[in-house]
C-alpha cells in the first residue's frame, strides 16, 4: 500500500447492480421460455434467437455508431426486451417481422429516449403493438402447438379471439367454450393457442415468485392487476354470463400473467412507490377488462399497460413517501 | 420477543462484526500524544497550558470556547512540547497540544480503581456539572457536548433517556464489548443520566445481533436494582442508531425537520457516553481514553483497544503490525458513515471509535450508469426523501426545489448510494445540495435578524 484512497462515505455498496437485477429477471423468465420451447418446438427457438440477437445488436450499434457512447448492452436489459418481444408474438411469425419489431422496440421506444431508464413506454410492448397493427395477419394467425419435434401446425384461434368471433356470430360464451373444449387446467399448465408468453401461466408465476423472493420487484403491481381483473370481470360475468367471460378465464388468457408479472413491473415504466404501483395496477386491470369486453381487439393487456405507462409520471407526483417528521 | 425498529426505509448491510470476540485491551502509551482543541461540535477549546508545562493525566489543558464547547484534559503525564497547528485525519489544520509522555501519573482526586460506585447523587445539577467538567461529549459520532444536551431549553421537558447500544454500523464492536465488559458502569451511567433529567424512564436499546450484551445488561439491571431502566431489543437494521430513527423506534415519535430530540421529549446518549458519564461523575475521571475497534478482513489482527486521546493513528496501526499490503482505504468509524483517513499521522480524538481497513475490491465504486427508476433509493431512505430527485436538483443547483423537497433533512446515512444498482453517487451530490439549502437557511436567518435589529434601532431613534 503506497497511497490511501480518500472518498466520501458510504465506503461499501450492496451487491445489487443493474446487471444483477436484469440477470434475475432473465432467470425468472427461463421456466416460461423453456416451456415455450417444449410446446412450440424449434421454430420458437428460432423466434427467440432472432429477437434477442436483433435487440442486442441494435442497441450495441446505436450506442456505438449513432450516440458514440460506451455500449450499454452489458446491462442485459436489451436481452430482456428481446425475450419479451419473442414471447409476445406467435412462433410462426417470419424472422423479418421480428426484426422490424426489434427496431421499433429498441430503436424507437428505447434508444430514441436516451436508452435504459429514459423510455416512457415498455419497449417490448411498443414493438408488439406496432407489429399487431402493421402485420395483423402474422400476429393473429395462431397455431396449435405441436411439441418440440412436431409436424406442421394446425391453425387455430386464441381463446380470446375465438370468444370475440363467436360472440359476434351470436353464440354465448358457454357454447363457445364448450365447442373449443377450453379448460382451466390446460391454461395453467399448457397452451391453448397463442404466443410463447401465454403458454404456461404456472411457469410465469414461478418466475414472479422468484423475483419477489429476491426482492427484485414488489408484488403490489402484479397483485392489484390480478385483483382488479378478477373483480371487474366478476361483476360483468355476474350480470350476464352469456355475454361476458368469467374471472378465471380472463386471468389465465391473453398474456395477462406475462403482462402483469414481467411487463407492468418493468422498473423504468412503472411507478416507484407501493401505493403508486397499486393505482397503476388497478388502471391496467380495469382497462384490460374493458378493452376485452368492449374493444375491437380481443386482447387488451398490451394497450392497458402502454396507456398506464403514459401516466406514470403523474402517479409518481401524486404518491410520495411521507417524509420523516413532516405532515 | 418483539423487536423494534424505525418506520421508514433502512438497509441491511452484512454486519461483519469479525472483531466481536476481541476483549478491550489497553494500548501501551505512545511516546507523544497530540491533543486537538477541536474534538467536538461547537467552538474550539482554548489552551490553558504553555509549552514546557508539566501535566498529569486528567489535568485540564484546554477550556471551552463557548457554551457549546467542552473541557479537554491531558490523556497522559509529561511535558507540553508544542501548541501548534497540525493536520487532522482529513488533512485539515487544527491546533494540537503536543505532550511528550513521561510515566503515567494521574491527577489527585481521580479514582482509578475498579470499585463500582452505585450510589446516585441526589443533586441533578451537580451531576450535569461534573459531566461538563469531565469534558464528556457524545461518543456515538457527533461529539456534541453532553452537558448541553442535558440542559433542555426552557419550555421543553425530557420524558425519556435512551441509551444507544445499537451499533448498527457494520464491523464496529467497541460498544458491544463495552456493554459486555463494563455493563455495570454503563447501567450506572444510565441511572445518572436518568437522575440528571429528573428521574425519567430510561431505555437501553440494543440490536438483536448482540444477544450476549442484551442478556448481560438485563442481569446487571436486575442485580443493581435501579428502577425505570429497561432493555429494548432492536431489529438489525441500518441506521437504527441514527438519533431520529432510534427515537422513532423506541418512542414512536418523529423529530421534526431541523428540530432537536428534546422537542419530542427524548435525550439520546450512546453507550460509550454513558460509560464516560459514569467515569466523570462517580470516579472524577474525565475523558482521557476511549475504546477503538481496529478491524477489516484484510487486517491480520482484529482488536478492541483502549486508546488514550491524541494517540497518532500510525502508532496504533504499527502496534498491530502495520497497514496490510492490500488495504487501499482506512476509515475512521464504520463503513457507512465513517470518514476516510488521508493522514495516518493524525491523532485520535474523543470520538474516534474505529479504524477499518478495506481492500480495493471491498470499497471500489463501480462506474455510474443510467438511473433505471427502480426506486430502491427512495425505499432505503430513512428520512422518506427521494434521493434520485435530490440528486438531479443538486446538480441543477436548484436550491428552492431542494429545500421544498427537504434536502436539508438528509442525515447522510448513505443508504441511497449503498442501494443504488446503477451506482449513481447520490449522496455525493445530495451533500452538496444540502449545503446549498443550509446556507440559504442561514442567510435568511441572518437577514431576518439584521432586519429586526434595524427595525429596533429605527424605533429607538424615534423615541
Amino acid at each position: 500500500m503506497s497511497k490511501l484512497l480518500v472518498s466520501p462515505s458510504p465506503h461499501i455498496h450492496s451487491k445489487d447492480s443493474t446487471k444483477s437485477l436484469m440477470r434475475d429477471v432473465i432467470i425468472a423468465l427461463l421456466p416460461a421460455v423453456i416451456c415455450s420451447f417444449v410446446f412450440y418446438g424449434w421454430r420458437e427457438i428460432l423466434v427467440m434467437a432472432v429477437s434477442v440477437a436483433s435487440c442486442v445488436l441494435l442497441e450495441w450499434a446505436i450506442t456505438k455508431y449513432m450516440l458514440k457512447k460506451p455500449s450499454t448492452v452489458g446491462d442485459l436489459s436489451a436481452v430482456i426486451t428481446g425475450i419479451l418481444l419473442a414471447m409476445n408474438v406467435p412462433y410462426t411469425t417470419p424472422w423479418w417481422v421480428i426484426v422490424i419489431g426489434s427496431v421499433v422496440a429498441i430503436g424507437v421506444a428505447k434508444m430514441t429516449f436516451g436508452g435504459i431508464g429514459q423510455n416512457i413506454w415498455n419497449p417490448a410492448l411498443v414493438g408488439r403493438v406496432f407489429l399487431l397493427v402493421s402485420f395483423p395477419t402474422y400476429m393473429t394467425t395462431w397455431s396449435q402447438p405441436q411439441g418440440l419435434f412436431g409436424a406442421d401446425a394446425v391453425t387455430g384461434a386464441t381463446p380470446l379471439g375465438a370468444i370475440q368471433e363467436g360472440l359476434m356470430q351470436g353464440a354465448t360464451v358457454q357454447d363457445i367454450m364448450a365447442e373449443h373444449g377450453y379448460n382451466y387446467g390446460q391454461m395453467l399448465f399448457a397452451n391453448l393457442g397463442g404466443s410463447a408468453g401465454e403458454v404456461c401461466a404456472l411457469a410465469l408465476l414461478a418466475g414472479f415468485v422468484f423475483l419477489c423472493a429476491r426482492k427484485v420487484i414488489k408484488p403490489w403491481i402484479t397483485l392489484s392487476i390480478f385483483a382488479t381483473v378478477a373483480l371487474v370481470s366478476l361483476v360483468f360475468w355476474g350480470i350476464n354470463p352469456a355475454r361476458f367471460t368469467d374471472p378465471l378465464f380472463n386471468l389465465l388468457t391473453g398474456g395477462l400473467v406475462l403482462g402483469a408479472c414481467f411487463m407492468a413491473t418493468d422498473y423504468v415504466t412503472s411507478p416507484m412507490s407501493a401505493w403508486g404501483g397499486v393505482v397503476f395496477g388497478v388502471g391496467i386491470g380495469l382497462l384490460t377488462v374493458l378493452i376485452r369486453y368492449f374493444g375491437s381487439y380481443p386482447e387488451g393487456v398490451s394497450f392497458a399497460i402502454l396507456i398506464m405507462n403514459s401516466v406514470v409520471p403523474l402517479i409518481n407526483m401524486g404518491f410520495k413517501q411521507k417524509k420523516f417528521g413532516r405532515k | 420477543m418483539s423487536k423494534h425498529t424505525f418506520s421508514i426505509g433502512g438497509v441491511h448491510p452484512h454486519d461483519n462484526k469479525i472483531s466481536r470476540e476481541c476483549a478491550i485491551q489497553p494500548l501501551p502509551l505512545a511516546p507523544s500524544v497530540y491533543i486537538s482543541v477541536a474534538q467536538h461540535i461547537g467552538a474550539p477549546s482554548v489552551p490553558v497550558v504553555a509549552v514546557g508545562d508539566k501535566v498529569k493525566v486528567g489535568q485540564v489543558v484546554a477550556e471551552p470556547g463557548g457554551f457549546v464547547g467542552a473541557f479537554i484534559h491531558s490523556s497522559v503525564s509529561g511535558t507540553v512540547k508544542s501548541i501548534a497547528p497540525r493536520a487532522d485525519l482529513a488533512g485539515r489544520m487544527a491546533t494540537h497540544i503536543e505532550i511528550a509522555v513521561e510515566g503515567d501519573e494521574w491527577l489527585e482526586g481521580i479514582d482509578t480503581s475498579d470499585t463500582l460506585v452505585t450510589a446516585i447523587p441526589e443533586d441533578a445539577k451537580a451531576i450535569v456539572d461534573k459531566i461538563r467538567l469531565g469534558g464528556v461529549v457524545g461518543l456515538g459520532g457527533a461529539t456534541f457536548p453532553t452537558h448541553v444536551k442535558l440542559s433542555p431549553p426552557p419550555g421543553s421537558k425530557c420524558e425519556r433517556v435512551i441509551i444507544n447500544g445499537c451499533e448498527c454500523e457494520p464491523y464496529l464492536t467497541s460498544d458491544f464489548r463495552t456493554l459486555l465488559e463494563k455493563g455495570e458502569q454503563v447501567v450506572v451511567g444510565a441511572a445518572l443520566l436518568q437522575k440528571a433529567m429528573g428521574g425519567v424512564p430510561c431505555t437501553i436499546a440494543i440490536e438483536e445481533n448482540k444477544p450476549e450484551a442484551i442478556a448481560h445488561i438485563k442481569d446487571v439491571i436486575a442485580k443493581l436494582g435501579y428502577s425505570g431502566i429497561e432493555v429494548m431489543v432492536m431489529k438489525m437494521m441500518y441506521p437504527q442508531g441514527g438519533e431520529k430513527q432510534l427515537i422513532d423506534a423506541v418512542m414512536h415519535r418523529q423529530v421534526g425537520s431541523g428540530a432537536l430530540p428534546i422537542s419530542v421529549g427524548a435525550v439520546v446518549q450512546n453507550v460509550a457516553t454513558a460509560l464516560a458519564v459514569y467515569d466523570a461523575v462517580q470516579k472524577n475521571k474525565p475523558i482521557v481514553d476511549n475504546s477503538v475497534t481496529v478491524t477489516g478482513e484484510c487486517f491480520p489482527k482484529q482488536a478492541n483497544l483502549l486508546v488514550r486521546v491524541g494517540t497518532p493513528l500510525r502508532y496504533i496501526v504499527d502496534y498491530l503490525g502495520g497497514v496490510p499490503e492490500n488495504a487501499v482505504k482506512i476509515i475512521s468509524g464504520g463503513p457507512m458513515m465513517g470518514r476516510a483517513v488521508a493522514n495516518l499521522d493524525a491523532a485520535t480524538v474523543k470520538g474516534t471509535g474505529a479504524l477499518l481497513f478495506l481492500t480495493e475490491e471491498q470499497t471500489k465504486r463501480a462506474p455510474e450508469s443510467h438511473c433505471i427508476r427502480c426506486g430502491k433509493c427512495a425505499d432505503a431512505c430513512p428520512m422518506g426523501l427521494e434521493p434520485f430527485l435530490l440528486n438531479k436538483l443538486s446538480q441543477a443547483k436548484d436550491t428552492e426545489a431542494l429545500e421544498a423537497n427537504a434536502a436539508q433533512d438528509c442525515i447522510e446515512c448513505g443508504c441511497c448510494l449503498y442501494s443504488c444498482p446503477a451506482h449513481i453517487p447520490l449522496l455525493d451530490h445530495i451533500r452538496v445540495g444540502k449545503g446549498f439549502v443550509m446556507s440559504a437557511i442561514r442567510a435568511r436567518a441572518a437577514a431576518a435578524k439584521a432586519a429586526a435589529e434595524a427595525a429596533k434601532a429605527a424605533a429607538d431613534a424615534k423615541k
